[in-house]
């Protein structure tokens, strides 16, 4: 059975449809990127799995079970990171722990959550005295320390420096290596290429397109072969950059040519995500 | 049950860690009482040892700071930082939640109403009622009530910022018209009917004639009624207007 199916969802806010009838489904293991702009959706998405926001249209079942008619056990088997919000400034981040495995039956022992996130420094330190990354971390623990099968985490590096993004990328790969399932949303290309199995482009509540990153980028245009020959710019579009190549340093090695500023460009998942999200509202 | 009580041990210390909060909610009504009986507590009022008539506004006074100002603000800022829309999507109850923070806030005020009255007894000599009982049930009944009107206080208030503006604005001339720091027989007589008209003022004058006269709670149920008219009043505000999630920005 798969974690998460979604058909026809629709969402209206007053007179702002947000989310335009999607379809998508997690399976069982596997990290799903819905990968858009912001306010393309994703966060009314989320807000609806978790049941939090009642959906105006189609069918959402999470584990097998609609989300406006779950139960203390369904919540148990799921952990959510949100986009936004705060902790208690004034509790510690082993008490936060401690606060929220209480909630579960078979919570993960808060100081094993501790290590996970990286926070064994921090054990005692109050929330407020946590710098912006360390409170995003203690965010992800107070998902964790539930033991979920499925976790939610919404934008989970938004303002990280790169360094910090990257920390982060390893543990939601530990996390897949543990046998989570894991919904991830971002507006970061290179973090949706980077850790999901699949990716569902989200722009203005409608998925555009879906697939593996592989699948996504053999939809995108050709490969660019460029170069400059006598002070001109040559761009060449192909489908067997190999070949083309091939032939093109051949014969400036036969002539005693340099090609100045020969670049290959492969298209990227930004190119596809690009080429999707900048077409104009019909 | 389990649940509970983990979720009233944290209420606890998030309580007690909140310098602020408790500091205006439970330790002002103690220090009033001290700087109020000390400066008119050997004057006599309204034909009653000052002290005595003291006591019975400062624990109608600490029902307002603890149970209503202080249960909304709690609440007002949790909602707002995002912290009860989390909690909402853990399988803590909701209604578990609820009754172990109102069961927190309560069990603050009994506490400080303890206080106050071990102070009377001890420091400003005021003596005991007969019937220890029917205090107990009037402070249980002026908690609950004002709990109810705290949560429903909720729905009125729309961000963190603008919180303790609202709140202050609502309970301190609430304890003011109900004559919770003076007698309200010299107020002009608008400000009288307003007065006997809310909650505070009755809680008041029960407690008193609980504790002066020695009456029991049930030959005042005009006064529980009123109390406990204004607590479905909360009540009902609060189960229509109570929200899980900050305003949308």
């Amino acid at each position: 059975m798969n974690a998460v199916e979604v058909r026809g969802l629709r969402k209206s806010y007053a007179d702002f449809e947000a989310v335009r009838g999607i379809d998508f489904e997690l399976r069982a293991g596997e990290v799903f990127g819905l990968l858009g702009p912001n306010g393309a959706g994703k966060t009314t998405t989320v807000e609806i799995l978790v049941g939090y926001r009642r959906r105006n249209a189609g069918e959402v079942r999470v584990f097998g079970v609609d989300p406006e008619h779950a139960d203390r056990g369904w919540r148990g088997r799921m952990g959510i990171v949100p986009q936004s919000g705060e902790l208690f400034p004034n509790l510690t981040v082993i008490e936060h722990l401690a606060l929220f495995a209480g909630y579960y039956d078979n919570p993960r022992p808060p100081s094993e959550v501790l290590a996970l996130v990286g926070l064994e420094e921090k054990a005692r330190a109050k929330t407020r005295t946590l710098s912006g990354g360390q409170r995003r971390r203690l965010d992800l623990g107070v998902a964790l320390v539930g033991d979920p099968e499925l976790l939610f985490l919404d934008e989970p590096t938004t303002g990280f420096d790169p360094g910090a993004r990257r920390a982060a990328w390893q543990t939601i790969r530990s996390l897949r290596s543990l046998g989570k399932t894991i919904l991830l949303t971002t507006h970061y290309i290179e973090e949706a290429h980077q850790l999901a199995d699949r990716v569902a482009v989200l722009t203005r509540g409608e998925i555009v397109a879906s697939g593996t990153p592989a699948e996504l980028i053999g939809q995108a245009p050709s490969t660019v072969i460029r170069y400059r020959r006598n002070g001109e710019q040559v761009a060449l579009e192909t489908e067997e950059p190999v070949r083309v190549l091939h032939e093109l340093t051949a014969e400036a090695l036969r002539d005693g040519l340099e090609l100045d500023g020969l670049e290959v460009h492969r298209p990227t998942l930004e190119d596809v995500y690009l080429s999707l999200t900048e077409k104009p509202a019909e | 049950m389990r649940l509970f009580l983990h979720q009233l041990k944290a209420e606890q210390r998030l309580f007690w860690r909140s310098r602020e909060l408790a500091f205006f909610t439970f330790l002002l009504p103690i220090l009033f009482f001290l700087l109020l009986g000390s400066a008119y507590g050997d004057d006599e009022i309204n034909g009653v040892d000052g002290y005595q008539y003291l006591l019975a506004g400062m624990i109608g006074y600490g029902a307002a700071s603890t149970t209503f100002a202080g249960l909304a603000l709690l609440l007002v800022i949790r909602r707002e930082s995002g912290v009860l829309k989390r909690l909402r999507a853990t399988p803590l109850p909701p209604s578990t939640y609820v009754a172990a923070v109102l069961a927190s806030i309560i069990f603050i005020f009994l506490l400080e109403a303890a206080i106050l009255v071990a102070i009377g007894r001890f420091a400003f000599d005021v003596p005991m009622p007969d019937s220890f009982s029917s205090l107990v049930l009037v402070v249980l009944l002026g908690a609950a009530s004002f709990a109810a009107l705290g949560i429903g206080l909720t729905a009125l208030i729309k961000s963190a910022e603008g919180s303790s503006a609202v709140v202050n604005a609502i309970y301190l001339p609430l304890s003011f018209i109900s004559g919770a720091f003076f007698s309200e027989d010299t107020f002009p007589e608008v400000l009288q009917k307003l007065g006997a008209l809310l909650p505070l003022s009755h809680l008041i004058r029960l407690t008193r004639d609980v504790m002066v006269y020695d009456d029991a709670i049930w030959e005042h149920l005009d006064d529980v009624a009123v109390i406990a008219a204004w607590g479905i009043v909360g009540l009902v505000v609060a189960m229509r207007g109570f929200r899980w999630e900050p305003r949308e920005r």
